[in-house]
């Protein structure tokens, strides 16, 4: 019985032995906007090649930066441009001040209760209501209420995204209510008539998405796929990949790949849009 | 026979092991206390740090053109929001800490703001707002269940409030988030659906088996000879448990209602779920509000380590362990052994 034993766990250990310098597995951590997306790809590129191994992890654009500048990701996801710091950072670990690949294209929406009379903002309207300025319905043509404010936490991409973009760098309110997630903030959205909030563009019970204009003379658009792809929606942002060095070897493989029409399929599966 | 000889204690070697063992794993559990505190205490210091010369060795190095790979692939950017500002004034600014004392608590901006008071303001009126709501419910629950319920109500009663200490945060904190807020929303008509008001009422759930529970044995413990006296003068049941009883229980209770302080001081998970996560500078309880644990829970994970901003996450967590550590200590040794004595005087 024991000799069985022994011989059982030889041969186990052998193996592991043998199978680890076999592939390494290439790491893909950061956004969780675009875990879902990562998991796809990984899952079909490695069926379309079998020796390949991808680990895909979430834990927000920072967390994936972060780990890709302490060495403990290959890939890192982002949903938000890599800032000037952070560069900094990789520069004096590495020597690099690492590679940027645009992946795939995503339309911020921007949503109201679906009772609401609203139909469209301008991207300054949106602002105002974000930064305080505007705290009534009232001011943008609708019912004499006080606008109640959902934003994400500020450990999202999707909050310094858009902080940047369309705040223009100012502060939030003091007053917005921070969810944990897009899904928390539609959610939100949908039991509370007097409620505005933004994420990715989802569709869900209770919640309509807002008419987007660029200013106040432009027409508005909804956040669909062809609006996006046309770049007539004004609140587009693109997903980036970031790593180290130019990619060679397996690396360059698997983002030739994502790159490819295949690659690119799945980014609309998953509710995203192409880069092309 | 030697009398000395036979009162010799004998050397037993598995005994002394098993005591060994059991001193050992006391002085393990105290070690990584103190190795925790180390460690956030560590983390928090370079708040004082002189941060003006990285920042200006920042400024000195501009840093080339970001390269890419693959953008031959991407057709148009045409609609892509331009960033207004290339530069990262982030970075640029310098942060003291000094800077605690402000405001505003803006982390993730261009002229960051890391004042606390609106998270000190967050955490007592959620915390209050619990404590009332739950100590006067504990208490008499604790005092029904020792004086007035029969004995099956008392070993029923006792077991299900402690369950309540077992349920995971996150369920209340769902539960307030999903059903609670709506529920108090339509009653009270607030204008906010997640509020101080709601993150207290379920943080007051988590509460109540800890009052419950320490005041009931504060209770247990009054001598027998008080309350038989008490009846014996003619008392009524109601009069003893409410005027002898009570009273001198309430160094026990007080420590209850202490240490259930503590708790809601500490807890993290509902009120993320639950107060809205505002960082407002209000004494309106039905306004959001944004506590000090929720700010650690939210902020954590994506913070960039070594980060001003880190620094100030690990001095927050420093002052809830302050705060919960003297309040414990507070309620064990000066509420429970003094107050204790000097009314049972012996």
């Amino acid at each position: 019985m024991n000799k069985i034993l022994k011989k059982v766990i030889s041969v186990l250990a052998a193996s592991s032995l043998f199978a680890a310098p076999m592939q390494a597995a290439i790491t893909v951590k950061g956004s969780d906007t675009m875990v879902i997306m990562a998991q796809r790809w990984a899952e079909l590129y490695m069926s379309e090649n079998t020796s390949a191994k991808i680990q895909v992890t979430g834990g927000g654009s920072g967390t994936g930066i972060s780990a890709l500048i302490n060495g403990t990701t290959d890939i890192c996801n982002a949903s938000r441009p890599i800032k000037p710091t952070e560069r900094e950072k990789l520069k004096e670990r590495y020597g690099t001040l690492g590679v940027e690949i645009k992946v795939a294209r995503d339309g911020l929406a921007v949503y109201v209760h679906e009772s609401s009379p609203i139909q469209e903002l301008t991207l300054a309207q949106i602002k105002d209501i974000y930064t305080g300025k505007i705290s009534n319905w009232k001011q943008v043509g609708g019912p004499d209420e006080k606008i109640i404010v959902y934003g994400r936490e500020n450990n999202s991409g999707t909050y310094v995204y858009f902080k940047d973009f369309v705040l223009k760098g100012e502060d939030y309110m003091a007053g917005m209510l921070s969810m944990p997630g897009t899904a928390a903030v539609v959610n939100a959205v949908s039991k509370d008539a007097k409620a505005i909030g933004y994420g990715g563009a989802a569709y869900a019970k209770g919640i309509r998405l807002i008419k987007v204009k660029k200013d106040e003379k432009s027409q508005g658009y909804e956040p669909t796929a062809e609006n996006v792809k046309a770049g007539k929606y004004p609140i587009t942002r693109f997903l980036y990949l970031y790593v180290k060095n130019r990619p060679t070897g397996e690396l360059k493989q698997f983002i030739d790949w994502i790159l490819s029409d295949k690659g690119q399929s799945i980014v609309t599966k998953v509710g995203y849009f192409p880069i092309r | 026979m030697d009398k000395k000889l036979l009162l010799k204690k004998k050397f037993r070697p598995g005994e002394w092991f098993a005591e060994r063992m059991v001193s050992l794993t006391a002085y393990i559990s105290l070690t990584f206390i103190a190795l925790i505190f180390i460690f956030v205490f560590r983390e928090a210091v370079p708040l004082f740090k002189d941060r003006s010369h990285e920042v200006a060795a920042f400024k000195a190095a501009p840093l080339e053109e970001m390269e890419t790979y693959g953008s031959e692939m991407v057709e148009g950017d045409a609609g892509v929001l331009e960033n207004p500002s290339t530069e990262d004034k982030h970075a640029l600014h310098v942060s003291k800490a000094s800077d605690l004392l402000a405001k505003d608590w803006q982390p993730i901006s261009d002229q960051p703001k890391y004042g606390l008071w609106p998270l000190f303001a967050g955490s007592f009126k959620v915390t209050l707002i619990a404590i009332l709501l739950a100590a006067p419910i504990a208490i008499l629950a604790a005092l029904y269940t020792h004086t007035f319920a029969p004995k099956w109500c008392k070993e029923l009663m006792k077991p299900t409030i402690e369950i309540l200490s077992g349920f995971p945060s996150v369920v209340i904190g769902f539960f307030a988030l999903t059903v609670l807020a709506t529920a108090i929303q339509s009653l009270f008509g607030f204008e906010y659906r997640l509020n101080a008001f709601v993150g207290g009422v379920a943080m007051s759930l988590a509460v109540i088996p800890i009052i419950f529970t320490i005041s009931e044995d504060a209770l247990t413990a009054v001598p027998k000879s008080l309350s038989e006296a008490s009846l014996a003068l003619g008392a009524k049941k109601w009069e003893t448990s409410l005027f002898v009883i009570l009273p001198a229980a309430i160094p026990g209770v007080f420590a209850a209602v202490l240490l259930g302080f503590g708790r809601a001081f500490g807890e993290t998970m509902i009120v993320l779920m639950a107060t809205g996560n505002a960082a407002l500078m209000s004494f309106d309880f039905s306004e959001p509000v944004r506590t000090l644990s929720a700010t650690i829970g939210a902020e954590m994970a994506e913070v960039v380590f070594g980060d001003f901003h880190y620094n100030v996450l690990f001095a927050i967590g420093i002052l809830l362990f302050i705060i919960s550590f003297s309040l414990n200590l507070f309620a064990e040794f000066f509420v429970r052994q003094k107050l204790m004595k000097k009314f049972r005087g012996n």
